[in-house]
């Protein structure tokens, strides 16, 4: 059961720097968006294994001791900021990403199915939340596999989510290929 | 291992990205975030000290590369130097290849001290005379002037990496170079800019079957058919370019089998290699990942011949890491000249040194307060166990801010530069 906390645990703060890389200054890093999505799917993995074993893990990897945050200065992780919403909006109205969106909410049972290992119950959600378990679960559901050759697509020009156009600098130079 | 004395503390405006010496080691590069390049020269020793290694001075500073935006794509490109290599010295100027994510410059630097004067075609207010008036031919005669360094970009290689530019690396034939970017290889001649031959390609038709990426490349230092690259897989490929013009097969492979015991959520990334080095000798190379260093014979490709812990004390924090992002840190690795001692980077400004032979260890601290003038280093010691020891820093109190990534050894000195964050540190041994 730790495990199957951590794993979640895990899989939200992975979700959260993937979202946040797409906007760093120099572009996607593929090494990194990489090494995310590797976190990722072994969190997914050991997250429905256990889930489905409805019990102790068994022998998956070794639990994590629970972490002093304060041995790690620098910043925490965050939910996206408010500012994401042109995102957001950008992935309702994007064909590609609608369809499948729909379609998980009625799936259930399977792995593939909205997951709820975001905690469902609350008493409120606050509106970067709501987009933040949104976005969680069209990620989720598109597996890892299609977000990551949305990745691939972004490095080479197209866009998944366009996200905030960037403003070019009025001293740059035009970069010509 | 020796002691090392404090020498310097050189501060930088932008964090150090890069630390390089040249051939001979008269020479240190630095590059930094903000895309500028400062060159320190080492001072001959001074008549009054004789007991003391010569100073590293400021010798030159430029603007290698500038912020620039790729519109098609919109994405910024940053200015961030990357990687600094030296060119060997062919005649009186120096020259260096700096690279940022997307562009390679060669650049020259030289010196001038000499000033041409006594020309006769300007007028006192500085404006040509009239061609019809001037009566006589004066030649020039050359003047002694203060010593002056200049660095001009004498070649630029771009358009030819898509994804980020991780290494470059000087052939040992002195004539051409490659470039690596996180799925392919290119090598360069030095005197063409317009055209480079990709002679490693490892992306996938389909990007969603990714598994891997370059993490970094090297020539072997003899033999000019030969180089290396490291994986986010943890292996390390040679190959030969004799064998084929695209060098997708390798000719060896390197990989360490993984301890299934030790497996965890950061496996894969950890295990990623952040930097490869071959040994002077051109017999062994270096790979370093997140935890450890590891030195491979070329000859044997199962296993490294040793394996250094660098802060093993950190493998039980991995998921706090994953949080703040210091588990993706990208630490590079370093010989001495002799290949007997290998150095390394770590936390809170520690940095560690193994000697191969004694299989004897030091962590050492770059720090202002270790910077006193000819003070001695002292030995700092993280405590794992439980008991604390006096002197000693428990791994709760590590500033994870502080990392050393970049360090240089000098190719025949026991000196060595360590970059922490902005400021640039050089140590000397004692010599009595």
């Amino acid at each position: 059961m730790e495990v199957n906390i951590e794993a979640r645990r895990i899989l939200a703060v992975s979700i959260s720097k993937l979202y946040a890389s797409r906007t760093q200054r120099g572009g996607l890093r593929l090494h990194r968006s990489l090494l995310l999505s590797l976190v990722m799917r072994s969190a997914r993995d050991i997250y429905h294994s256990s889930r489905e074993s409805e019990g102790p893990s068994g022998a998956q990897s070794a639990p994590e001791e629970p972490m002093d945050t304060s041995s790690s200065p620098g910043e925490q992780t965050r939910l996206p900021e408010p500012q994401q919403e042109p995102a957001f909006n950008s992935a309702e109205t994007d064909k590609e990403n609608l369809s499948p969106a729909k379609q998980s909410r009625k799936r259930r049972g399977k792995a593939s199915a909205a997951p709820d290992f975001l905690p469902s119950k609350r008493a409120r959600l606050e509106p970067g939340e709501e987009r933040y378990e949104f976005l969680t679960h069209t990620l989720l559901i598109f597996k890892l596999k299609v977000c990551w050759s949305t990745l691939g697509h972004s490095l080479q020009g197209q866009s998944f989510i366009t996200g905030r156009r960037m403003v070019p600098p009025s001293t740059s130079l035009a970069c010509c290929h | 291992v020796r002691f090392i004395k404090s020498q310097i503390r050189l501060q930088s405006t932008d964090i150090i990205s890069t630390v390089e010496f040249n051939y001979s080691g008269e020479l240190l590069a630095t590059g930094d975030k903000g895309g500028r390049v400062v060159i320190f020269q080492h001072e001959q020793e001074s008549k009054n000290r004789p007991h003391l290694r010569g100073e590293y001075n400021v010798y030159s500073t430029f603007q290698s590369h500038e912020p620039e935006f790729d519109y098609l794509k919109s994405l910024e490109i940053e200015e961030k130097i990357n990687k600094i290599r030296w060119l060997p010295q062919q005649n009186a100027a120096h020259f260096l290849l700096s690279t940022n994510d997307k562009t390679i410059k060669l650049w020259k630097i030289s010196e001038r001290d000499k000033r041409a004067e006594g020309y006769n075609l300007k007028d006192e207010d500085g404006r040509l005379r009239d061609p019809f008036r001037i009566t006589s031919l004066r030649v020039p005669v050359l003047m002694p002037m203060d010593l002056m360094v200049e660095a001009s970009p004498r070649r630029i290689f771009a358009n030819a990496h898509t994804y980020h530019i991780n290494s470059i690396s000087v052939n040992s034939d002195h004539e051409t170079y490659l470039s690596a970017d996180d799925l392919r290889i290119n090598l360069w001649h030095l005197e063409i800019t317009d055209r480079s031959f990709n002679i490693v390609d490892i992306k996938p038709a389909n990007m969603e079957e990714l598994t891997e990426v370059i993490t970094a490349a090297e020539c072997h230092p003899h033999q000019c058919n030969v180089f290396v690259y490291s994986s986010s897989k943890g292996t390390i490929r040679l190959c030969d370019m004799r064998a084929a013009a695209l060098c997708d097969r390798h000719s060896k492979f390197f990989e360490e089998p993984e301890d299934p015991s030790s497996r965890s959520f950061f496996s894969e990334i950890i295990s990623s290699i952040s930097d490869v080095k071959f040994s002077h000798s051109g017999r062994y190379m270096m790979t370093r990942d997140y935890l450890s260093v590891k030195v491979w014979d070329l000859n044997m490709e199962n296993r490294p011949v040793e394996t250094y812990q660098v802060h093993e004390y950190l493998r039980s924090k991995l998921c706090s890491l994953y949080e703040n992002d210091c588990i993706f840190d990208k630490f590079e690795c370093c010989w001495n000249g002799s290949d007997s001692a290998i150095m390394t980077g770590s936390y809170n400004n520690f940095f560690r040194m193994f000697d191969r032979n004694t299989r004897r260890d030091i962590t050492l601290e770059a720090s202002r307060e270790s910077s006193k003038p000819r003070a001695t280093l002292k030995p700092r010691k993280v405590s794992t166990g439980g008991k604390r020891k006096k002197d000693e820093i428990s791994v709760d109190s590590l500033d994870f801010n502080k990392k050393i990534l970049h360090t240089a050894w000098h190719p025949k000195d026991n000196v060595i530069a360590v970059a922490a964050t902005n400021n640039l540190y050089i140590f000397q041994d004692k010599i009595n």
